[in-house]
């Protein structure tokens, strides 16, 4: 491989002092810090800051409002207009999962139940909310479309027990989905 | 044709080659191969690797070819006109005129000059039609279906269907759900009719409860009224059911398939030497099935011996050595353990010791026992006898695996004989300490909880609490048959290699390592072991007929090493099924 040399710059005496160069800089700033504190800073609206420059002063503001649709927060279970709980435990989020986040126990639904036909459910789903990485691999492998990322990123907890979604906790993130296919239906 | 004499010497064509060794010329794929006369066209092809997908065909069943997915094209040469001579090109082989329409694979045999294409446009439009035709009513319920993962339906729609439907009707209902017997369910829409699983409950179990009722597409499999599908082999139809319509009770939403390891190993419950995989995933089992040995069990096994590992993970799983401290047992560590042992028999003369070992026990498990008799200085040593009615079909009377083994080992014809005299000596105090290796004597040697209560010592290794643990002065955790590496002879001889599927809980160690711990413990000379190979090698020079074995040169599929005239049941049947 050839080897080009590089010449450095030649520097001028004011370049090589760089004391303009400083200078220019503490004016740069000075210029923000007034523009700043006249709440003229570039962006403030756009970014919804406090009006102090464009920082945000979370918690007591935050973004919820500006997050795009394609924001990926917490993963979800969801049920459906007929309070049907979607997921059958495939296992297939579980297999596809980039960091091994989740763990399911499969379950079988009893004879008695309305939804006798579907066989199958999660008897227990956990998400380890410290191993996920949000990549919406399990919303985007999941065929009963059972698991969708939410927009939630606020996940607290004093424990790592606590930083597991338990399958209660996840129907409770996920809620009620609407207009989803119905693949049980009574033709099933 | 030249008429000169030099023309008419004897030139072999590779007709006259072949059939010297009762073979015919058959081209798979552009590429000439030899097989002998009467093999299936499927089974050809299987031998040099081209797939042929299907559905109905098995090959230790009969071919009814009703599935029709493994269509092949053909060609023969033509025959030739009155007088004419055939066609012949560089290599001898005569020319191939393909016909118009497809074959199937399963039913037909190869013959001489015969041409078998499987990756023409014809073959590949016959596969689509078939795939389309049997997803009509197939209710696509994959993320339910325990077949998923390993579905034959599944695979082939990957790989020769459309990828979308074109049907607009409703999809035929049919019964789903069905407890068809105690320990199967049938789901009749995901049902492919194939006919594998009634086949084999006819020719093999030798129990025809299963055949198909009505008519055209609404053809259902059933179990015959007022039969069930009981048969102790029933759980054979899930195996070798191509789609999800016969699961199994016992793995029915356990884990999906594509989450589980497979090692192949031994099952232990009878003198058969059933080889078998065990399923696991992250050191649990879920599941066993058979494995193919056509020297063994074929691709069978029976459903008893299947189900029978749940006690691995149970309850009673014995995870730390116990030391008894008056009525109760206390945890210990090893080296306590096996110290307390070591100085306990050293306190009596070595007729006062016996050793009761056992019939499930490995090659090299029975030759360290061996080994601690001699360091012992005993001459006490039996195994527990464990007959059962034979079921004509895989399963033995003889209910232990390795009696064959353990005669070779211990030299003895009758391995049992000791046992009842060692009864009677602790009945009469002459023995004052026994060991007691993987067997419970309360519950299948006859012993009483009385009789054990004489000893002043009794060591038991063994993988559950039972009876006799709970009368043991010391109880040493061990390893059950999924967690140990070891060789078995089955009754007719077989040396077979069990292979370690899951990791001991807690502090439980392999049975040989046990032994050669408590044989140092005890100062007996003995050379440097530190793996299970050394124990085999150590064997291997002892007995004869192991002679230049290892246990890597066993292998998956066992080796012959004695002729002991026993014949397996289910492999004379089929013998006999096959002329």
């Amino acid at each position: 491989m050839a080897v080009i040399k590089i010449q450095r710059p030649k520097l001028r005496f004011g370049e090589k002092i760089y004391l303009t160069a400083l200078c220019k800089g503490f004016f740069l700033t000075l210029r923000h810090a007034v523009k700043s504190l006249m709440g003229k800073s570039m962006g403030a609206k756009d970014l919804a800051s406090s009006g102090l420059g464009v920082t945000m002063q979370y918690p007591e503001q935050n973004w919820d409002a500006q997050l795009p649709a394609y924001y990926r927060g917490a993963p979800a279970l969801v049920t459906d207009e007929q309070g049907r709980e979607r997921c059958v435990a495939c296992q297939l989020c579980e297999f596809i999962c980039p960091p091994k986040a989740i763990k399911i126990t499969p379950g079988e639904i009893p004879s008695a139940d309305p939804w006798a036909k579907v066989e199958k459910r999660p008897a227990a789903f956990a998400i380890d909310m410290i191993r996920c990485i949000y990549c919406g691999m399990c919303e985007e492998v999941c065929p009963e479309q059972a698991i969708f990322l939410r927009k939630d990123y606020v996940i607290l907890g004093t424990s790592r027990k606590e930083m597991v979604h338990d399958k209660q906790k996840l129907y409770a993130i996920g809620g009620v989905r609407t207009g989803l296919v119905n693949k049980w239906n009574e033709l099933k | 044709m030249s008429d000169t004499p030099l023309a008419k010497a004897p030139i072999k064509t590779p007709k006259d080659l072949a059939a010297e060794t009762g073979r015919v010329n058959v081209q798979i794929n552009g590429v000439w191969h030899q097989f002998p006369k009467g093999t299936r066209m499927i089974e050809a092809c299987r031998q040099v690797q081209v797939a042929v997908p299907h559905y109905c065909y098995h090959p230790k069943l009969t071919a009814p070819g009703n599935c029709r997915m493994c269509l092949v094209q053909i060609g023969m040469p033509p025959r030739p006109a009155p007088g004419q001579e055939p066609q012949r090109d560089a290599q001898g082989y005569e020319a191939i005129t393909w016909m118009p329409r497809p074959v199937i694979a399963c039913a037909n045999t190869v013959s001489e000059n015969l041409g078998i294409c499987t990756t023409s446009e014809l073959v590949e439009n016959c596969r689509e039609g078939v795939m389309e035709f049997l997803l009509i009513n197939h209710p696509l319920d994959c993320p339910i279906c325990d077949k998923a993962g390993e579905c034959r339906l599944q695979e082939n729609a990957a790989a020769h269907g459309r990828g979308t439907s074109r049907f607009v009707d409703n999809k035929v209902k049919k019964p789903k759900n069905v407890a068809i017997g105690p320990r199967i369910r049938l789901d009749d829409e995901r049902c492919i009719l194939c006919g594998r699983c009634i086949r084999f409950m006819d020719e093999v179990a030798g129990d025809p409860v299963l055949g198909f009722t009505q008519r055209g597409t609404h053809t259902t499999l059933s179990v015959h009224p007022g039969h069930l599908l009981d048969s102790n082999y029933s759980l054979n139809t899930a195996d070798i059911c191509p789609v999800g319509a016969l699961t199994v009770n016992d793995f029915r939403f356990q884990m999906r398939v594509w989450f589980l390891k497979e090692t192949p190993t031994l099952d232990v419950n009878c003198g058969t030497g059933t080889n078998i995989s065990v399923w696991t995933r992250e050191n649990t089992i879920h599941r066993i099935t058979p494995r193919r040995n056509n020297d063994v069990n074929s691709d069978w096994m029976p459903d008893s011996h299947r189900l029978n590992f749940h006690y691995i993970d149970g309850p009673a799983r014995l995870t730390q050595p116990l030391v008894k401290h008056g009525a109760h047992h206390a945890p210990t560590g090893w080296p306590e353990a096996l110290q307390s042992a070591a100085a306990r028999l050293k306190a009596h003369a070595p007729q006062q010791i016996a050793i009761i070992a056992s019939g499930r026990m490995t090659n090299e498990e029975l030759s360290l026992t061996r080994a601690l008799a001699q360091a012992i200085g005993t001459a006490q040593v039996a195994l527990v006898p464990r007959f059962a009615a034979a079921d004509a079909l895989l399963i033995a009377g003889d209910r232990n695996p390795n009696t064959t083994g353990a005669k070779l080992i211990l030299d003895t014809e009758d391995p049992f004989a000791k046992l009842d005299a060692i009864r009677e000596q602790v009945r009469t105090g002459a023995l004052r300490a026994l060991i007691v290796l993987g067997e419970d004597l309360i519950a299948d040697a006859g012993f009483t909880a009385d009789d054990l209560g004489k000893l002043d010592f009794l060591l038991q290794s063994h993988i559950l609490a039972n009876a006799t643990a709970d009368a043991a002065h010391l109880v040493l955790p061990a390893a059950a048959f999924t967690e140990k590496c070891g060789s078995m002879v089955n009754l007719s001889g077989r040396l077979q290699r069990l292979n370690r599927a899951t990791d001991s809980p807690g502090l439980a160690r392999d049975d040989w390592q046990i032994l050669r711990d408590l044989i140092r413990a005890l100062g007996g000379e003995h050379p440097q072991l530190d793996q299970i190979e050394d124990v085999f090698v150590q064997l291997a020079a002892s007995i004869p007929a192991f002679a230049g074995l290892s246990l890597a040169t066993i292998g998956a599929a066992g080796v012959p090493v004695l002729d002991t005239g026993y014949q397996i049941p289910l492999l004379e049947n089929e013998r006999a099924r096959n002329g």
